[in-house]
């Protein structure tokens, strides 16, 4: 009898807590991969294709599942370090095999040469391009994210990618100079 | 008009070599018309005017060059009449040493005034006008970061102003200008004060003055007792300590409370002007001149005649070094602001702008270059030096590894830079410049982040759109082919019927044969 009792109030917790248990995988059911959403949040959504996917996230997907982290030239080393913190890798350098970490660079069309083939304006991925067929295009250059993708489609080689100038607003100041002096050589090095 | 003395003390803070006697004890003197006026178009944070006059243009005194472009920016006037003869990127008063868009003003020497529109009565007219007259005269702080003034006088409706204060403070060395014009404009000041008091409607108003000013304390109470207010006014002597002229520090030692952290002193119904800033607020409204010069301790042991200069915006440091008689050959450094928190101009030919409080043409004694920055011991005197209660050494380790989560949790933004830790550090490590770098690296990359959700929400509405114009080009060509086979259908019905009428014909002609 007490056996009994035993089973039937096992099996009544049991189905109490399936119950549950199977309410909240209906309620608080988690949408898409979450990891994916902040992997691809870290990722500088260039869209460039340089990690060989097409766009960042289908990369952060096969990050997800186990691929390497270095492979981001456009974010570089600081994309690395964030990413091996949030997945708890180790921070690998740069894969030179998916291209190199460049200053960043903006898309600036020569418009004169320009021949209005559209070309351009269909590669971008983020819709940075602004012109018609048969007329001049151009580029809006706060949303370009300097992906060269629309350098290949170009006919007549108008675009140029040019370094971000530095101003006075986006200047910023440098950690001090890493040399360091022993204090007798203090007065003979040159104090920066 | 009692003088009150400080509530709080400050926590921690240094006493440097004062160096304020080389410049305060001649008084203010116009510095003359320069052959050429080189005015930044952005000479404060926010956003930088744009220019409304064209290379060629000739325009009159205090005629508006630069409208303001965006909420947190002033416009731009020119200092004298002349003729514009340029508007290009030129040397500006920055540590980075880049060149910024301003416009070259040829004075004509004349000096003459544009139409002013003064305001004496400003009572009669609505806080809206009056502010818009502040905005109009391109009135931004004269104390250091060059905070537009009509922003900070219009504060939000929820937020009720308890206490003005006027921060006449000027804590670091070498400089004087704000002492100079306390003693000698101290009128012009009370006026400000006055045009502060009915825009906010405070309910006292503190003056707030370090006790090595006498002078300046004697001279402000002799212009306030000249009128009674309803407000009540009081002069708080701040004891000698740097940095107690920073905003929060002398919020917290003229009313025991402190600014929280990300907040603003609005947050505490409290509005903190600089002095300067309440003179130029005065002459804009009561006078109708727009900000076009301003006070600027020109000292330093390589002037011969180191002083307080009135200097026009956009004076070339360079010609008002040699109208007060620099030894170039004594000059190792020139700083722009104070020892403390100014920095070294790369070039002498930048202009005045509205925030040139201070320029130092040292000589190698006076301001030895910094020596070699050396290991850090631990000593712990950075700790107890910072006026904001951070943790000086922990901010430079996490700076220097880059570990920005933890210099975040660390409070590195309260950190005013104020250079109290770097003066104390035995080991000579230049601190501040650590905490700038870790700044700037931080803004940089939440500027990144913005700039790369944006390009992600665009990448998925382009990929939404292509998708969306491939799936009406298909729905498009399946109705075509459709269409296409239906017609080919009709066509086969009516080659059908032709024939059939073709065979009735025949079928007819057979019977008419038959028949005949």
């Amino acid at each position: 009898m007490t056996i009994l009792t035993a089973i039937l109030s096992l099996l009544g917790l049991a189905i109490i807590f399936g119950a549950i248990l199977g309410f909240a995988a209906i309620r608080f059911k988690v949408d898409g991969d979450p990891i994916v959403e902040q992997i691809d949040a870290i990722l500088p959504q260039t869209q460039c294709g340089q990690c060989g996917y097409p766009g960042c996230r289908p990369y952060a997907e096969a990050i997800a599942k186990g691929d390497a982290i270095n492979k981001c030239p456009p974010g570089g080393e600081s994309t690395i370090g964030i990413l091996a913190d949030l997945l708890g890798r180790e921070a690998i350098s740069l894969d030179a095999e998916h291209g190199e970490i460049k200053p960043k660079t903006v898309a600036y069309i020569r418009e004169e040469e320009c021949i209005g083939c559209t070309k351009c304006i269909q590669a971008c991925p983020v819709d940075a391009i602004l012109g018609a067929a048969k007329q001049m295009h151009t580029i809006i250059t706060d949303e370009c994210t300097g992906c060269d993708l629309c350098l290949d489609p170009c006919p007549v080689d108008c675009i140029d990618m040019l370094p971000i100038e530095t101003t006075p607003k986006t200047w910023k100041w440098e950690q001090p100079d890493k040399t360091k002096l022993i204090i007798s050589d203090a007065n003979q090095g040159v104090a920066t | 008009m009692t003088v009150l003395q400080a509530m709080r003390k400050l926590p921690g803070g240094v006493h440097p070599a004062e160096k304020k006697t080389l410049s305060n004890s001649t008084p203010i003197e116009t510095a003359p018309i320069p052959n050429l006026l080189v005015i930044p178009c952005q000479q404060h944070i926010g956003e930088g005017a744009k220019p409304i006059v064209a290379v060629g243009d000739i325009v009159l005194k205090g005629q508006m060059i630069a409208n303001a472009d965006g909420f947190i920016s002033v416009p731009v006037h020119a200092p004298t009449s002349g003729k514009i003869i340029a508007i290009e990127k030129k040397p500006i008063p920055h540590p980075s040493g880049l060149d910024d868009l301003c416009i070259v003003l040829k004075p004509d020497q004349k000096d003459t005034w544009i139409e002013r529109n003064p305001s004496p009565d400003y009572q009669l007219l609505e806080k809206n006008a009056v502010i818009n007259i502040i905005q109009q005269s391109g009135v931004a702080g004269l104390g250091g970061a060059g905070f537009p003034t009509a922003i900070k006088v219009s504060p939000r409706p929820h937020m009720l102003i308890d206490t003005l204060i006027l921060n006449g403070v000027e804590c670091e060395p070498y400089i004087t200008s704000d002492d100079r014009l306390m003693r000698e404009r101290a009128d012009d000041i009370i006026g400000g004060m006055d045009i502060l008091i009915y825009l906010l409607n405070p309910k006292q108003c503190l003056l707030g003055v370090e006790d090595n000013k006498p002078e300046a304390i004697h001279a402000l109470q002799q212009a306030l007792a000249k009128k009674s207010r309803q407000v009540p006014c009081h002069i708080v002597e701040i004891p000698s300590r740097y940095p107690s002229g920073g905003e929060k520090q002398l919020i917290y030692l003229a009313t025991g409370k402190e600014v929280p952290s990300h907040g603003i002193p609005a947050d505490l119904g409290i509005v903190c002007q600089n002095v300067g800033t309440a003179s130029a607020i005065f002459r804009a409204v009561v006078h109708g001149e727009p900000t076009l010069s301003r006070i600027t301790t020109i000292t330093g042991e390589a002037v011969r005649k180191p002083g307080n200069y009135d200097v026009l915006i956009g004076t070339p440091i360079n010609e008002l070094l040699r109208f007060c008689g620099v030894e170039q050959k004594q000059l190792s450094r020139l700083i722009m602001g104070g020892p403390m928190m100014g920095f070294s101009l790369k070039t002498e030919t930048a202009p005045i702008i509205k925030t040139t409080n201070c320029i130092i043409a040292a000589t190698q004694r006076e301001l030895p270059p910094p020596p070699p920055e050396q290991a850090c011991i631990r000593c712990g005197m950075c700790d107890k030096a910072c006026p904001m209660h951070l943790l000086p050494q922990q901010l430079f380790w996490y700076s220097k590894a880059k570990d920005h989560d933890t210099l975040r949790s660390y409070n590195l933004f309260d950190c005013i830079e104020c250079g109290a830790c770097s003066y104390v550090c035995p080991s000579n490590i230049p601190l501040v410049q650590y905490y700038r770098a870790a700044k700037g690296d931080i803004k940089k990359q939440e500027l990144e982040q913005v700039k790369s959700d944006r390009a992600r929400k665009r990448f998925e509405q382009h990929q939404e759109r292509i998708a969306k114009q491939k799936a009406e080009r298909e729905a498009k060509l399946a109705a075509r082919t459709k269409a296409r086979s239906q017609s080919a259908s009709d066509q086969d019905n009516k080659t059908s019927e032709i024939q059939a009428a073709v065979e009735r014909v025949k079928q007819k002609k057979y019977q008419e044969s038959d028949n005949k």
